[in-house]
């Protein structure tokens, strides 16, 4: 297996994990858990790709914190799956919260993230 | 008490899901790696990759629920396989870099398209589902 397998690998088991076990922090009426995995994912995401792209970090390190860590930790299937579930229990509004509040954090995140490594 | 450690259920649940997300990060790299998307072009590659994802995890929820597999089952393909082959922060990177690079109409056809196909493929993977179960 090649190094940069591994470090996706480790890096998205670690990531799952982390999701999982925000989850299961948030209760059962709106998922806060898989809102800061996407959220917090999305920012640091956005610091290693505008990192990379600076030559700032390396490819097994961007393997590892972006594709395995970020993509792992971050989840659409989870998300989708959470505004329907709300949606069909006649929670429309909170569906609807839930997908507006995770687009605009996360959009938000991913840029504030890319600005760092292009702060003085 | 028969004194063998056994792992307890929240240990095992975890080391499920680290498996399936492993092999859910696995997945999306490869394909990621087979169709890279240019740095100034439509993301494809993460636009199928969660639409897909979303599908599976529609057909999966009825068949956890239909089916009753070992309790693992669900960790490990919902929450570890599907949760780490989809991914959030890949999209709302690729539609920050769409803006910055200048490709608004692009950036807000991802921003819109992604989220109204992947509720749309969590329904009709559940649908199919039960059109399945239903047929047997």
């Amino acid at each position: 297996m090649s190094g940069l397998l591994l470090a996706v690998a480790v890096g998205g088991a670690a990531g799952a994990v982390l999701r999982h076990l925000a989850a299961a922090r948030s209760g059962p009426h709106f998922p806060w858990g898989i809102l800061a995995a996407n959220t917090a994912a999305s920012f640091l995401l956005g610091l290693l790709t505008a990192g990379a792209a600076a030559g700032r970090v390396p490819g097994w390190a961007f393997a590892l914190g972006g594709a395995g860590f970020c993509g792992a930790l971050s989840t659409y299937s989870t998300l989708a799956y959470d505004v329907v579930r709300l949606a069909e229990a006649g929670e429309r509004r909170l569906a609807a919260a839930d997908l507006a509040l995770t687009l605009a954090a996360g959009r938000a995140e991913a840029a504030a993230g890319a600005a760092v490594p292009r702060l003085p | 008490m028969s004194g063998v450690r056994r792992p307890g259920p929240a240990r095992a649940v975890t080391a499920a899901v680290a498996c399936g997300g492993a092999l859910g990060a696995l997945a999306r790299y490869g394909l990621g790696t087979a169709f890279p998307a240019g740095p100034d072009a439509f993301p494809w590659t993460t636009l199928a990759v969660n639409v897909s994802g979303c599908l599976l995890i529609g057909a999966l929820v009825v068949w956890l629920v239909a089916a009753e597999p070992h309790p693992l089952a669900g960790p490990f393909l919902s929450t570890g396989v599907l949760g780490g082959f989809t991914t959030f922060s890949s999209f709302a990177v690729e539609v920050e870099g769409l803006v910055r690079l200048g490709r608004p109409a692009a950036a807000l056809a991802c921003l819109v398209a992604t989220p109204a196909l992947a509720v749309a493929a969590v329904l009709a993977g559940a649908a199919l589902a039960r059109r399945v179960r239903r047929a047997r």
